[in-house]
């Protein structure tokens, strides 16, 4: 097994890299003169030029895409173009900010999505089952800002019972800071809800339809303790590896909610950036992204083979 | 059958075999009410795409300063916008521009990918590894952050829009293909077909296409609706479709700013113009998807 | 009904002194708005401490009646009139909790995938023990009785076996798991629903001395269901022949098997190959037709269409059950004309021999093939010698991973075997992958694989299938390619309007046509039958069988034909290699084969398994498992499990090698051929 996790952090070395390959090289796609776009229209020409060899922006690419990846590797991210000043202290805060907005939104969901994945199982085909389905896949379809702008009209502007801003400000107690986080973490709930309900209904399904669903049942076993002992512990194993894919989709959904809300975390710092065509800072946040998710998933392959027998242990004729 | 005992095992063909068309799934599917449901959404949209400017009662690119921000009333129906234009005209022309994008998008993904998906799950080796990693890659970022990168770059236009989301789903859809092919790949009628002398071409298009096309159809119809969350995301944050033009998603974001002042109909009707091409879409990727495993 | 009247139940058996009683049961289905009985009026009784066999062909309900019996039918389905009793207690009428109690205390049931019956992240202690807790008993006594239950099921080391998880078990081992959990709640009624079908020969054998003997200590009765006949007349007292959802005939299981007194009965019983049973003596015969749909509502007898006495009166009122004598009865108006039957296929067969042992079609020398799979290396095949004579059958034996199919796939370059491997087809070396064969090469070799669901394309119709072979290989076209391909389905006893059908369309007797027909439309000299009838039932692979016998002698070919049961390879087969971890054992004529003196694994394979001819003199028993082929014993690879070892330690020091025992007949055995003999007669003795 250690041998499987070690082979898995190679893969995903791998895969950073080559990611690193794509944000990189799709930043040097873009026309036009990085000195130029930061100085403006009317700075003058030596200027442009001079600024252009300070960024290094006129040297070969690869000898560019060399400089940068080894500065990531030490922990220098670059200079932002926009900011004038290192990428790291404003990806660092703007990941902090981001956790907790997504901690929330997870700490919600994911007890509510099993819920509602385990609740249609138990009921396929009937009426409940329909609703939670439908729902789940709809609110999982339905882009952020839509449902944010539901949810700021009926709650911030009609009812006024929450802050329709994210920010507390500086200094708000945790409370405050909670109160002001919980209309963003809904849209975030809505898109993650129908995953993780569809992953876990299908888990259950599964597990109900099973072979020792049946002998547990056949040894007298009650309906509840054959549900509790014998099905959720193998069908809820899946919904693991699922909840840490949708962490892609839940930075995803950052960058919008994070715009509407008004909120200072990664995703409207790579929103900034592309608005400003910052590209450090861009791929910088980019890159980020990218080592949150890998890590994330990396924990869900861990956590799923630790838990699951047949993977932990291998066969032993 | 008093012959019986004459003819052999075979006469009796086809008694108990269920007889089922070419046409049974569609019939099926026609019986779904959640297939007829979304299909008339969709229908509906398509029609205003295709005639909006017929259908919609004002000309959705005429400002009226003396009637910004107007409520919905009988003449406005949806109200107005801060430029005095008529909300219900833009929604119903701006079903054009996403509903001209999005399938062209999830058309290029597919047909890419299932190409992609068929050569990584039937040759295997270095095609497989590689574009493996490059799927693992792409499948790191949100959809929208990867488009944010290339849009940056080439500029938003239609076209960019349509070969960015295009080459974004390639790679995903080449997953759920290959890992259809490796299904394929466990039986015998490939086997059959090495030993008829087959060329790779004929086995992997005219031997395994044929089977996967179901789980194609499906990833198609569930791309469909991440393509339409992607374009209408990506025009609210201004880097899709550009105003003037009549869109949802940049027509929210023009007028997001007068929600707080209670001017909410410029907002809520384009949201909920979004939200039901999406449920729409779900609709009908759900049902051919209970009709497929059936 | 209170739980307390169910734990005072089994000294009561409801009056009637049985332990199950089913009195004109209906089982209902509920399909898309409509009811379907799919079992009909169905009435027997198991006796205490009897052994009662339900045996029947897929679609005949049997499952059905174990699922109505534990009331685990699914949730569209329903008995739908009728009364069932398990010691006096109906379990239709109970509640909730008495019901768990019936199922805690008085019914088991083992079905046939024992790695799917145990829940895969719970070990198999705790799964055991957890019965014994139902029952009342706290988590350390329940574990220890769980260990004593896994000994009792003769599993050698219960203590390491309880920490184990379910797949870490091979199939043997995880359906003794199966049964201990089964038995440890004492039940009256103990229920196997093909509780051996999925293990392999050698096991099964054990697996079913294990349920008689503990049947015996534990006094349990029995529901034995299964499709394989022979198992049933091992098993069981009495026994119950389903048809369609309905009892057709019931009866001493030795006096249906010796007498069967209905038509379905005795057409089944006819396609088995008996009693030594050779293709020269005779063809088997067949059942024509098909099952008639689940669910239809029939006035007539069921069996009526594919009868061959059927009369008016058969098909104007459905026959009640008849009661020939005190232990028998039949669904058939006519039981007493069955003896008579007349037969579907004539016997007379006049086969030509095409053997030409002059020079081998096929050559093979030192054929070894290894996987490597997660750093483990598999030797699937190990430097195995062999010869297809010319127009001959050759049977190949073996369980599983003995590496029967790896040698077919290998001949036919759909693996590439390792280096140094030589594959001759006469005298000419085939090249190692089938895409780089030439065309004659690919012409002269071709399959018909074991499940046609998966060797048909199921988007391509009959005529696309059978037409490739003949345009690809053959190289026909136009009217000539039309002609053969109207031959070839009349060949294979197909129309031609079942050309313009794709596969689904199909019964699985059909779809294994197909496939035959594609393997003979190139002209191959060469077929490769992998399994052909281990699909199918027992009515449709006799047909096959003819049907092969006669392409054999028309298109003039040689077969290799794969199984594992023994009684179909004796009827096909000239000569016999029996396989083991990859290793020839033992080749000869197929009568020397079987007659012996045989290697010991073929004795212990002919006497592992089940004859509907009454007790078989000779039982010799193989210990413990098939090893694993990645890890093979040392020295002769069969000493582990061998009861004829040498005391002398050769056995598990020096591989024997192949040798020539009698003309033609080779083995690889340490012992002497004289000595074998011996011990084989002595053993013989009843």
């Amino acid at each position: 097994m250690g041998s499987y996790i070690l082979r898995r952090f190679g893969l995903a070395l791998v895969t950073l890299w080559l990611l690193s390959m794509i944000v990189f090289f799709a930043g040097q796609v873009l026309p036009g003169d990085p000195g130029r776009s930061i100085l403006g229209p009317l700075a003058a020409q030596r200027a442009v030029l001079n600024l252009d060899h300070q960024l290094g922006v006129d040297r070969p690419i690869l000898t560019q895409y060399w400089t940068w990846i080894t500065g990531l590797v030490r922990g220098n991210m670059g200079l932002s173009y926009q900011f004038r000043s290192p990428v790291e202290p404003f990806i660092h805060a703007a990941l902090v900010n981001s956790a907790k907005l997504a901690a929330l939104a997870f700490i919600i969901v994911v007890p509510l999505g099993i819920l509602g994945g385990v609740v249609a199982a138990l009921n396929v085909g009937r009426l409940s089952d329909r609703v939670i389905s439908i729902t789940g896949l709809s609110a999982a379809t339905v882009p952020e800002f839509v449902s944010g702008i539901v949810v700021i009209v009926i709650f911030g502007v009609e009812l006024k019972l929450l802050p329709v801003s994210a920010s507390a400000g500086s200094g708000a107690s945790a409370l405050t800071q909670l109160d002001h986080l919980i209309l963003p973490a809904i849209p975030l709930v809505l898109v993650l809800f129908g995953y993780i309900a569809r992953m876990a209904r299908a888990g259950t399904i599964e597990a109900l339809e099973s072979d020792y669903a049946r002998t547990a049942t056949l040894k007298g076993l009650s309906r509840s303790v054959v549900i509790r002992r014998h099905i959720l512990r193998n069908s809820l194993l899946p919904t693991i590896t699922v909840v840490a894919t949708q962490t892609g989709y839940l930075i995803g959904g950052l960058v919008v909610v994070e715009t509407l809300f008004n909120y200072q975390g990664i995703g409207k710092l790579i929103f900034q950036a592309a608005q400003g065509k910052d590209f450090p800072m861009l791929e910088a946040g980019v890159l980020t992204i990218g080592i949150v998710y890998m890590v994330a998933t990396l924990i869900a392959d861990v956590i799923y083979t630790l838990l699951n027998p047949r993977l932990r242990l291998g066969s032993a004729g | 059958m008093t012959d019986i005992a004459a003819t052999p095992a075979a006469a009796v063909a086809v008694a108990h075999a269920p007889s089922r068309g070419v046409s049974a799934p569609w019939r099926l599917l026609l019986r779904k009410p959640t297939f007829i449901a979304g299909a008339v959404i969709l229908l509906f949209w398509i029609a205003c795409a295709l005639f909006g400017s017929v259908i919609a009662p004002h000309d959705p690119f005429v400002q009226q300063l003396l009637a910004t921000n107007a409520a919905p009333s009988r003449a406005h129906l949806f109200g107005t916008d801060q430029l005095g234009r008529d909300v219900l005209s833009r929604v119903v022309v701006g079903a054009r521009d996403i509903l001209f994008i999005t399938p062209l998008a999830t058309l290029l993904g597919t047909v890419l990918g299932t190409a992609l998906g068929l050569a990584m799950g039937y040759l295997g080796g270095a095609i497989d590894i590689l574009v493996g990693r490059v799927v693992e890659a792409v499948l790191a970022l949100p959809v929208v952050i990867v488009a944010f990168l290339f849009i940056v770059a080439l500029g938003p236009s239609t076209l960019t829009l349509i070969v960015v989301i295009g080459f974004i789903f390639t790679p995903l859809i080449a997953r759920t293909v290959r890992s259809a092919v490796l299904v394929e790949s466990q039986l015998d009628y490939l086997s059959s077909a090495r030993l008829l002398g087959e060329k790779s071409a004929h086995i992997m298009f005219v031997e395994i296409l044929p089977n996967v096309v179901p789980a194609i159809l499906v990833e198609f119809t569930v791309r469909l609706g991440y393509a339409v969350f992607a374009v209408a995301t990506l025009s609210f944050l201004g880097f899709g479709i550009q105003p003037p033009t009549p869109d949802w998603g940049s027509d929210i974001a023009a007028n997001f700013g007068v929600l707080p002042a209670g001017y909410w109909w410029e907002t809520v009707f384009p949201a909920l113009a979004i939200a039901s091409l999406v449920v729409g879409v779900n609709l009908v990727t759900d049902s051919i998807e209970q009709v497929l495993a059936s | 009904m209170t739980a307390a009247d169910i734990t005072a139940a089994p000294g009561n058996t409801g009056g009637t002194g049985h332990t199950l009683t089913v009195e004109h049961m209906d089982v209902t289905y509920r399909v898309r708005g409509q009811d379907r009985t799919v079992l009909r009026d169905i009435s027997f009784h198991i006796g205490r401490s009897e052994s009662y066999g339900l045996v029947g062909e897929s679609g005949s309900g049997k499952s059905t009646v174990a699922l109505a019996l534990t009331r685990y039918l699914p949730r569209n389905g329903r008995v739908s009139s009728g009364a069932i009793s398990i010691n006096g207690i109906d379990p239709l009428a109970l509640g909730e909790a008495s019901l768990r109690d019936l199922r805690a205390r008085t019914v088991s049931m083992v079905y046939q995938e024992p790695g799917r019956a145990l829940n895969p992240s719970i070990k198999v202690g705790h799964q055991v023990a957890e019965v014994y807790e139902i029952a009342g008993l706290g988590r350390r006594s329940a574990l220890e009785r769980a260990e004593a239950m896994l000994a009792k099921v003769q599993i050698s080391d219960p203590g390491r076996v309880m920490d184990r998880y379910p797949h870490q078990l091979s199939g043997g081992m995880a359906q003794r798991a199966v049964i201990a959990m089964a038995l440890a709640a004492e039940p009256s009624l103990l229920i196997l629903d093909e509780p051996t079908t999925a293990l392999d020969a050698t096991v099964e054998a054990e697996v079913l001395d294990l349920v008689a003997a503990l049947r015996e200590e534990f006094d349990t009765s029995v529901l034995f269901i299964s499709h394989n006949l022979a198992v049933i007349a091992k098993m069981c007292d009495r026994v119950g022949v389903l048809y369609a959802g309905e009892l057709i005939e019931e009866g001493i299981a030795r006096e249906v098997f010796d007498q069967p007194r209905h038509p379905y009965t005795v057409g089944l019983l006819r396609c088995i190959p008996r009693r030594g049973q050779r293709k020269d003596h005779g063809r088997l015969d067949t059942i024509p037709g098909f099952l008639p749909p689940a669910g239809q509502l029939l006035s007539e007898c069921i069996f009526t269409a594919r009868c061959p006495i059927a009369e008016e009166r058969c098909r104007i009122a459905a026959p009640p059950a008849f009661v020939i004598s005190p232990t028998r009865s039949s669904r058939c108006y006519l039981h007493e004309q069955t003896p008579d039957l007349p037969r579907n296929t004539p016997v007379d067969v006049e086969l030509p021999d095409l053997r030409d042992a002059a020079e081998p079609i096929v050559r093979v020398a030192s054929l070894s093939k290894t996987f490597v799979s997660r750093g483990e290396t598999v030797k699937a095949l190990v430097g195995v010698n062999l010869i297809l004579e010319r127009g001959e059958t050759l049977g190949l034996v073996g369980e599983s991973g003995s590496g029967k199919t790896t040698l077919a796939r290998a001949l036919l370059g759909l693996i590439t075997a390792d280096e140094g491997s030589i594959v001759e087809l006469e005298g000419q070396r085939l090249g190692g992958d089938a895409r780089r064969r030439p065309r004659d090469q690919l012409k002269a070799l071709q399959i018909v694989f074991q499940n046609p669901d998966s060797a048909l394309n199921r988007r391509h119709t009959v005529r696309r299938l059978i037409s490739r072979p003949l345009s690809r290989l053959a190289g026909l076209s136009g009217a000539r390619l039309r002609e053969r391909l109207a031959e070839l389905v009349r060949s294979v006893r197909m129309e031609e309007r079942h050309l313009a059908l794709r596969p689904s369309q199909l019964s699985g007797g059909l779809k294994q046509r197909v496939a035959i027909a594609r393997a003979f439309g190139g002209g191959p000299r060469i077929v490769v039958c992998d399994e052909p009838t281990s699909a199918l039932d027992v009515s449709v692979q006799a047909a096959i069988l003819n049907l092969l016998v006669d392409l054999q002698v028309k298109e003039q070919v040689t077969y290799l034909f794969i199984s594992h049961d023994l009684g179909l390879v004796r009827y096909l087969s000239d000569r016999i290699a029996v396989l083991y971890l990859g290793r020839v054992m033992e080749i000869g004529p197929a009568e020397t084969v079987f007659a012996g003196p045989h290697h010991p694994y073929t004795e212990a394979l002919l006497s592992a398994v089940p004859s509907l001819d009454g007790q078989q003199a000779t039982r010799i028993r193989l210990q413990g498992e098939i090893p694993s082929a990645a890890d093979p014993p040392t020295g002769c690879v069969f000493h582990t499990r061998c009861p004829r070892r040498l005391p002398t330690g050769v056995c598990e020091s020096t591989e024997p090698p192949l040798l020539e025992v009698a003309p033609g007949h080779l083995m690889s055995c340490h012992i002497p051929i004289d000595e074998l003999q011996s011990l084989q007669r002595t053993g013989l003795a009843p």
